[in-house]
C-alpha cells in the first residue's frame, strides 16, 4: 500500500461527501408557504360527524369567519393516511381539553368519501371536534394543501400564524396555540391591517 | 404472520451477511477451504431468506393484509393484481427491499459460477457483495423497514401512486431497472475483491467484470429506454426524457459502464488502462449508489423522488465508506495498475477506444455536474437553481454525435496499427453514406445542423457496423463453403462479445435517429373540438366522435373517442382519457398513441366539458418514436448475444474462423488472456474456464 498516495484519494473523495452532506441539511421542496401572515382563506363547510364522532341528526356547518377572535387550529387529514393515524391521538385529546374555550379545532377530509371518514373516525375512538366535508377540496385548494397531514394555525386576527407539515406533536400543538391565545384579541394595529388587504 | 415472517427473515439475512464477510475473510487468511464454503453457503442462505421475506411481502400485498405496514402505505383493495404485484417496488421500503432481494440473487449466483475456482478474489468478491448486502440489510431491519404491525387494521389502503398504476411499463421498467442497477455491484465486488487480494496482475478479475458489467449493461439500457417509453406513454407532454435528476441517476452509471465496455478491451489485449479501468468500475458502482441516495434522500426535488426519511444520511454515510475505501484502495495500489502495453499508432482502434473514453468521461461529468450543481449552487451563493435541459442538451449533444461518429470509426479501424490501404478500403463505404445522407437530407430541406449531422453520422456507423457481419459472413461462405444465414449465425456465435457488441452499436444508432428525428420534425396543434368537429395536423384529420365518463372499480375515467384520417380514409381510432384517483386532486393524463414505423400520432386529452359538449385535445406527430422502443430492443438482444452463458470445448479459439482481418492479440504476457476473454469460453458463466 502506497499511504501518500491513499491520502491523497481520500482527499478527493471528502468535498463530494462534504456537498452531499451540505444537500441534506437542505429541502428543496422547502419552498415556504407564502400562507402564513396573509389572512386565512374562508370557508363554509359541512359537518359529517357530531362532536362525540356519531353521525349527526342533521347536517350542520362551520364557517370560518364566526370565529374570528378565537384561535382556530384546521387539521387536514385522510382515513387513506398512516402519519394521519399517528397524530389523531394528540389531536383528540389537546382537542378535548380546549372545548368550550376559545380554541376550536377543524378537521377537513381530504380527497376521501365522507362514509370512510366516519368509520376511521369511530375506528380511531372519536373525534372531539367537527370534521368538515370539503368536496372538490376546494378549500385544500385555497390553502395549498400539498400532502396530508398538514395542521394550519389561524389567529384571533383571522390569519394563518403558522403551518405544520407531517404528523403534529402535542409539543407543538399547546405552544402554538397558547402562544396564539396570549395575542390580543382584536388588536389588529392600523398600519397592519392595511399592509393585510394590500398584500 | 407475513410481518413476523417477514421481519425475522430479514433478520436472519442480515446475520448471513455478516456472518458470509467473516468466513470469507477467516478463510482466505487462514487459507481454510472450509470457511469459504461456509461463506458461500451464507451467500446462499442470505438469498433463500430475503426471497422469503419478498414472499411474505407478496403474499401480504395480494391479499391485502393491511397489518403490513407497507401495504397500508401502497396498497388498496379496488387497485387491479398487476399493480398490486407492482406496488412491491412502487415505494420507497418495497424498493430497498426489492433492491436487496436482487443483490442477493445476484450475489448468490455469482458466487454458484465461481465457487470452484481456488484463490483469494472469488472468497473477497463475495465478502464486498455481502458488505453491500449488510449496508441494505440495516436499512431493511431499520429505517426502511417494510413490516411492521399497523393497529388498529385498517380496512383498506391509498393504493399506489396513481401515477404509478396507470400503465402495464411499470411492471417492466422497475425490475429491470434494479437488474441493471445492483447488476453493477458485481463488478464493483471483483474490483475490490482483486485490490484486497492483491490479484491484480492475472486478468481474472477484468474478465469477471467484464462479463459481468455486459449482463447489466444490457438490463440498464433496457431499462432506460422502457422508463423513457413509460415517460412518454403516462406523463402525456408528448416526451421521453426531461434531464430529471432520476432520469441522470440512471444514465450515469450508463455511461460510465458503457465507457468501461469499450477500454476493458484494452486492457485485455493490450494491458492498457488498468488504473483507469479500475476507476471506471468503481465509479459506475458509486454512481449507481449515489442515484439511490439522490432519488431517495429528498436531496433533489424531482417528479418521481420517493418520501423522504432517515435514510438519507444512511446513504451519505455508505456512500462515504464506499468512495473512500474505494479511493484509498485504488491510491494504494495504483503502482500494480500500471499498464504495461502503450499505444502503437495514432490512428489504430486503440486510439478511437482512447477517444471514446474521453467523451464518455466528459458526458459523465457534464451530466453529473448538471445534477449536483443546484446543490453547488446553493452551498457556495446560497441559492436556489435548477438546471434544465437546455444546459443538457447544449453540453451533452456535441459529444453524443461523436461518440456515434466513432462508433463506426471504431469497427473500422484494426488494432494496432491501420495502413493506409486498409483505412481507404475501411472508411470508404461509410463515408459514402455518411455523404449521400449529408446530401440527401440537405436537399429535403432539412436546415437543423444538428440534424442533418445526425443523420450522416448515423448512416456511418450504421454501414461501418453492418459490414462488420456482411464481409465477415461473406469470407465464411467462401472459405467454408457455408449458406449464408449459417454463416452468419456461426460467424455471431463464434466472437459473441464482438458482435455482440455491433449489434448494440445498431440499437443505439437506431435509438439516436429515433431522438433525432422525433425532436426535430415533430408537428403539434391543440384545438377545443365539438363531437363531430375535426382538426388536420400534417395530412392526418383527426376528428371527435364522442366524449364520456366511466366509473371504474378503482378511478374515474373520462375519454375522447377520436376517429384519425388519412386522405379521406379511416385509419384508426385512439381514445384519450383523463384518470381521476380518489387519492389524487390532479387528474393523471393518458395520452393515447398510434404507433407506425413512420410517426407516431399522440393525443393528449388536456380538457373537456362535463356535459360531452366539447374536448380540447392535443395532438403531436412525432416521426420515427418508435425507432427509440425498437432500438432498445435491438441493444438488448446484443448485450444477450454478448453475454449468453455457452459451454464450449475449452480450447477452441473462435478467434480462428473470425474474418482474416480479425486482429491477433499479442503475444505479450496478457496476450494468453487476451485471447481466452475473446474467445467463446469466456462467456462461459459456469465457471468451468
Amino acid at each position: 500500500m502506497d499511504w501518500r498516495r491513499s491520502t491523497i484519494g481520500a482527499a478527493i473523495a471528502l468535498p463530494v461527501i462534504a456537498l452531499l452532506a451540505f444537500g441534506m441539511t437542505r429541502d428543496p421542496r422547502d419552498i415556504p408557504s407564502p400562507l402564513p401572515g396573509r389572512m386565512a382563506p374562508d370557508f363554509v363547510l359541512a359537518s359529517f360527524t357530531s362532536p362525540t364522532g356519531s353521525t349527526p341528526a342533521r347536517a350542520d356547518s362551520v364557517h370560518l369567519a364566526a370565529m374570528r377572535g378565537d384561535v382556530v387550529v384546521v387539521n387536514v387529514w385522510a382515513s387513506w393516511c398512516l402519519a394521519c393515524r399517528d397524530e389523531h391521538p394528540v389531536l383528540r385529546e389537546i382537542g378535548r381539553r380546549y372545548a368550550g374555550t376559545d380554541v376550536h379545532f377543524l378537521g377537513v377530509l381530504y380527497n376521501d368519501n365522507v362514509e370512510s371518514g366516519r368509520r376511521w373516525i369511530s375506528e380511531m375512538g372519536g373525534q372531539s371536534y367537527p370534521a368538515l366535508e370539503d368536496p372538490g377540496a376546494r378549500t385544500a385548494i385555497d390553502y395549498g394543501v400539498y400532502g396530508v397531514p398538514e395542521t394550519f394555525f389561524v389567529g384571533r386576527d383571522g390569519r394563518v400564524a403558522y403551518k405544520h407539515t407531517g404528523p403534529i406533536t402535542e409539543g407543538v400543538l399547546i405552544a402554538k396555540i397558547e402562544e396564539l391565545r396570549k395575542a390580543h384579541p382584536v388588536a389588529v394595529a392600523p398600519a397592519d391591517a392595511a399592509g393585510g388587504t394590500a398584500r | 404472520m407475513n410481518n413476523a415472517l417477514g421481519t425475522s427473515a430479514l433478520r436472519v439475512a442480515l446475520g448471513m451477511a455478516l456472518a458470509a464477510i467473516g468466513l470469507a475473510v477467516w478463510g482466505v487468511r487462514r487459507r481454510d477451504e472450509d470457511f469459504v464454503r461456509a461463506a458461500y453457503a451464507a451467500v446462499y442462505a442470505n438469498a433463500v431468506l430475503i426471497s422469503l421475506a419478498v414472499a411474505a411481502m407478496l403474499t401480504a400485498l395480494l391479499t391485502h393484509d393491511f397489518s403490513v405496514k407497507y401495504v397500508a402505505q401502497v396498497g388498496s383493495r379496488a387497485t387491479p393484481t398487476l399493480y398490486t404485484i407492482a406496488s412491491l417496488w412502487g415505494a420507497l421500503e418495497g424498493s430497498i427491499l426489492f433492491w436487496g432481494w436482487v443483490l442477493s440473487l445476484y450475489a448468490a449466483a455469482v458466487i454458484y459460477a465461481n465457487r470452484k475456482r481456488a484463490g483469494a478474489l472469488v472468497p473477497y468478491a463475495a465478502a464486498t457483495l455481502m458488505g453491500i448486502a449488510v449496508f441494505f440489510g440495516i436499512l431493511l431491519v431499520g429505517p426502511a423497514s417494510p413490516f411492521g404491525l399497523v393497529s388498529p387494521i385498517p380496512a383498506d389502503g391509498p393504493g399506489p401512486n396513481p401515477l404509478l398504476q396507470n400503465h402495464p411499463l411499470m411492471a417492466v421498467h422497475p425490475p429491470l431497472l434494479y437488474l441493471g442497477y445492483v447488476g453493477m455491484s458485481v463488478p464493483f465486488a471483483f474490483a475490490i475483491g482483486a485490490m484486497l487480494s492483491g490479484e491484480l496482475e492475472d486478468d481474472a478479475w477484468i474478465t469477471f467484470s467484464r462479463r459481468w458489467t455486459i449482463v447489466a449493461w444490457g438490463f440498464l439500457s433496457a431499462a432506460i429506454i422502457a422508463g423513457m417509453w413509460w415517460s412518454y406513454e403516462v406523463l402525456g407532454w408528448g416526451g421521453y426524457w426531461a434531464w430529471d435528476p432520476v432520469e441522470n441517476a440512471s444514465f450515469m452509471p450508463w455511461l460510465t459502464a458503457t465507457a468501461f465496455l469499450h477500454s476493458v478491451m484494452l486492457q485485455q489485449r493490450r494491458g492498457m488502462l488498468k488504473l483507469w479501468n479500475m476507476c471506471l468500475v468503481v465509479s459506475t458502482f458509486v454512481l449507481t449508489i449515489l442515484g439511490t441516495f439522490l432519488t431517495r434522500s429528498g436531496i433533489l426535488s424531482s417528479v418521481h423522488a420517493f418520501t423522504q426519511g432517515p435514510i438519507g444520511y444512511y446513504f451519505l454515510g455508505f456512500i462515504a465508506l464506499v468512495l473512500l475505501i474505494s479511493l484509498v484502495l485504488i491510491a494504494g495500489q495504483s503502482g500494480r495498475l500500471r499498464a504495461s502495453g502503450s499505444l502503437d499508432a495514432a490512428v489504430s482502434r486503440e486510439s478511437v477506444f482512447l477517444l471514446n473514453n474521453l467523451l464518455f468521461a466528459a458526458f459523465t461529468f457534464t451530466v453529473v455536474l448538471g445534477t449536483l450543481f443546484p446543490l453547488v449552487a446553493e452551498a457556495l451563493r446560497g441559492v436556489k437553481v435548477s438546471v434544465g435541459a437546455p444546459f443538457f442538451n447544449r453540453m451533452t449533444l456535441p459529444m453524443g454525435m461523436a461518440l456515434i461518429f466513432l462508433a463506426g470509426v471504431g469497427p473500422a479501424l484494426p488494432w494496432k496499427r491501420a495502413t493506409r490501404a486498409e483505412l481507404r478500403s475501411q472508411l470508404m463505404p461509410p463515408a459514402i453514406a455518411l455523404v449521400v445522407v449529408l446530401a440527401l437530407s440537405l436537399a429535403l430541406g432539412v436546415r437543423e445542423p444538428y440534424a442533418v449531422l445526425t443523420f450522416a453520422f448515423a448512416a456511418f456507423a450504421l454501414v461501418a457496423n453492418g459490414r462488420e457481419f456482411w464481409s465477415g459472413t461473406r469470407a465464411r461462405m467462401r472459405s467454408h463453403g457455408e449458406a449464408a444465414p449459417i454463416a452468419l449465425a456461426r460467424l455471431i456465435g463464434g466472437n459473441r462479445h464482438r458482435y455482440g457488441g455491433y449489434v448494440a452499436h445498431i440499437g443505439i444508432i437506431t435509438v439516436v435517429m429515433g431522438i433525432a428525428a422525433s425532436t426535430t420534425f415533430k408537428s403539434e396543434n391543440e384545438a377545443t373540438l365539438k363531437p363531430g368537429g375535426s382538426l388536420v395536423v400534417r395530412g392526418i384529420t383527426v376528428r371527435l366522435d364522442r366524449v364520456w365518463g366511466q366509473e371504474q372499480q378503482q378511478r374515474f375515467v373520462v375519454g375522447a373517442d377520436v376517429t384519425l384520417l388519412e386522405h379521406g380514409r379511416a385509419i384508426g381510432t385512439l381514445t384519450p382519457r383523463q384518470n381521476f384517483y380518489p387519492t389524487s386532486e390532479q387528474p393523471v393524463p393518458t395520452p393515447s398513441v398510434r404507433s407506425r414505423a413512420d410517426a407516431d400520432i399522440y393525443i393528449n386529452l388536456m380538457a373537456f366539458d362535463e356535459r360531452g359538449a366539447s374536448a380540447t385535445l392535443r395532438i403531436l406527430i412525432e416521426p420515427l418514436v418508435s425507432w427509440i422502443w425498437l432500438g432498445g430492443l435491438i441493444v438488448m438482444f446484443g448485450a444477450g448475444i454478448a453475454s449468453w452463458p455457452t459451454r464450449r470445448r475449452a480450447g477452441a479459439p473462435a478467434d480462428v474462423r473470425a474474418p482474416a482481418r480479425a486482429p491477433r492479440p499479442s503475444p505479450a504476457p496478457h496476450g494468453a488472456s487476451a485471447t481466452a476473454t475473446h474467445a467463446a469460453p469466456s462467456t462461459d458463466l459456469s465457471g468451468a474456464d
